[in-house]
């Protein structure tokens, strides 16, 4: 699942990425005609709106293309990176941007591309950037308020407007395609032609128009592959046979005490719960944390069996399942609930002198069994507590 | 040989939006240009005056931030390659060359003046505005950042605002 850096791709070979990415970046912005400077301000005076085609064409793509990844799963949206807002330096620098823009001619990656197949003004360009971005470093202490204020985090826009992310969407891409048609009648008028679109084109741009529609549509129609899990974990949970997964508690403890490095436990309760009891080498994953990519790792070693318990065995059950889509790991259930196992490996009553020879050597097993594991944890106290996995934070921008 | 025409916009914008939609598959994040020459220029003036960067609060943290230097930045890495890209564009499409592009009213000096004045405009608003029209405008659109889609809007809006009043640099 992406994002694929760095769980997937390590954070050296995502500097390779970075100049795969420019590659692609730096081709497509030179072959729309980016690198030309009367064609990026036609913009602003009518006669050409390739930049506008371009910018929204690519925006609305990319937008449609991550909603449907989400939707199908391969991608993490909760990872992704989202510029923060800041909302008086976000106005006032595109202000100023805006202003640089109609003066300069360009803007910062395209006046790179023009740079690179040899137009000066593009250099130039480039240049008075680095001076714009010193200038700000050292006048920084006179824009830091305006720099900091209205601090307003990660907002996406949907939410600003209070509408679900896909209406947005559809919105967005309507506004595109409008603006568009619309851009396409004042070029007309600017340039002083009637030009007719070819029969052809007509009915290749509306067949993309239909397309985008269509995935948006598709995205929003069906379920997102959480709530999937979770009706096909649901449906599992009343109909598929539990019960042969379901491991008694002396078992596992035998299987603590002599494979301790081959078995994950996996307490599936709350951090409260887990820190009250727990059993010996357990790691605590509540049940709804459960799908957070941090414990893939763990819940996928091929080497590894995990036990899963919980308080109430219909959730841990859950935690089976979960596990069941998430990894390639074999995986168990322990029968008894923790408070039993408390009970059997650290309370352990002596049987009383009728016992029979049964209940004599259970006992005796679960007291080896009990100071074994107490032996054990405190000998791996060090190298077996759980590694605190880091949440990557991505960091961004431009 | 006869420059080559551009792609059509529409098709060039779904390729460019693709280019992006795998960048933030890989990466996390979307594409960037002015962080790269945020990068340059600052490791630069911390390699040449250290005392002066050490008491320039913002360059200081800066490079407390990015301790590697522009050689490891992700944003470096990716102008470069929009360098190679758009190089290899040109020469596919037969449009390298030294040149200079002007408004029909002005020299060519005024227009070299008039580039690095708004390069140092963009520069500098595209460090007040947290990225430019790349990593704030297109990226923050893909992903629906509200700061994103509204530096956009500042940019395009301030540009429509100004274009009058610069119509001179621009048009017959």
């Amino acid at each position: 699942m992406g994002p694929l850096v760095p769980f997937i791709i390590s954070n050296e070979f995502n500097l390779i990425i970075a100049l795969l990415a420019g590659i692609g970046f730096g081709f497509v912005l030179e072959q729309a005609g980016f690198s030309s400077t009367k064609k990026l301000v036609g913009l602003f005076y009518g006669y050409d709106f390739t930049v506008l085609k371009v910018f929204f064409t690519a925006g609305v793509t990319a937008m449609i293309g991550v909603l449907l990844f989400g939707q199908i799963g391969i991608l993490d949206l909760s990872l992704i990176y989202i510029n923060p807002t800041f909302l008086w330096s976000a106005l006032v620098g595109g202000a100023i941007m805006g202003l640089g823009f109609i003066v300069g001619g360009f803007c910062p990656g395209t006046s790179v591309c023009a740079a690179a197949i040899g137009k000066l003004d593009g250099l130039a360009f480039v240049f008075g950037s680095g001076l714009g971005v010193l200038l700000f470093a050292e006048g920084y202490p006179m824009f830091e308020k305006i720099f900091l204020a209205e601090a307003w985090g990660p907002v996406l826009m949907n939410e600003k407007l209070g509408m679900s992310k896909i209406l947005f969407a559809f919105l967005l891409t309507a506004v595109a395609f409008a603006s568009f048609y619309f851009t396409r009648l004042v070029e007309n008028r600017v340039n002083g032609i009637q030009s007719k679109l070819p029969k052809d084109k007509v009915i290749m741009y509306s067949s993309a128009v239909g397309f985008a529609f269509l995935i948006l549509t598709a995205v929003a129609i069906t379920p997102d592959s959480k709530s999937r899990m979770e009706a096909r974990i649901n449906d599992e949970l009343s109909h598929a046979d539990l019960i042969s997964v379901e491991v008694p508690g002396d078992k596992l403890a035998n299987e603590i005490v002599n494979n301790y490095y081959r078995i994950n436990i996996i307490d599936v309760r709350t951090p409260e719960s887990f820190k009250a009891y727990h059993l010996p080498f357990a790691i605590n994953i509540p049940i709804d944390k459960m799908s957070d990519r941090q414990w893939k790792n763990i819940l996928d070693q091929k080497h590894k069996v995990n036990y899963f318990y919980a308080d109430d065995q219909q959730i841990a059950r859950k935690g089976y399942l979960m596990a069941g889509y998430m990894g390639k790991a074999e995986n168990f259930l322990l029968k008894d609930s923790p408070s039993n196992f408390k009970k059997m490996f650290e309370v352990n009553e002596e049987p009383g002198s009728n016992a029979g020879k049964k209940e004599i050597d259970i006992y005796n097993f679960r007291k080896k069994a009990a100071s074994d594991m107490k032996i054990l944890v405190d000998a791996l106290k060090n190298s077996t507590a759980p590694v605190l996995v880091k949440t990557t934070k991505i960091k961004g921008g431009c | 040989m006869k420059t080559q025409k551009y792609m059509n916009p529409y098709l060039a914008g779904f390729f460019l939006g693709l280019v992006l939609l795998a960048t933030i598959y890989v990466t996390g994040r979307g594409l960037g240009a002015s962080g790269a020459v945020k990068s340059v220029v600052l490791s630069t003036v911390v390699k040449v005056a250290p005392e002066h960067s050490a008491n320039t609060t913002y360059i200081k943290t800066y490079s407390e931030e990015h301790p590697h230097g522009p050689l490891q930045d992700w944003l470096v890495f990716e102008v470069i390659g929009v360098i190679i890209g758009a190089f290899i564009s040109g020469v596919i499409s037969n449009r390298v060359g030294i040149k200079l592009e002007r408004g029909p009213k002005i020299t060519n000096r005024t227009r070299i003046v008039a580039a690095i004045i708004g390069g140092a405009l963009f520069g500098l608003g595209s460090q007040l505005g947290r990225g430019c029209t790349s990593g704030a405008a297109l990226s923050g659109m893909a992903v629906m950042s509200f700061g994103g889609i509204i530096t956009m809007l500042a940019i395009f809006g301030s540009g429509y605002a100004f274009a009058y009043f610069f119509r001179n640099l621009w048009l017959k």
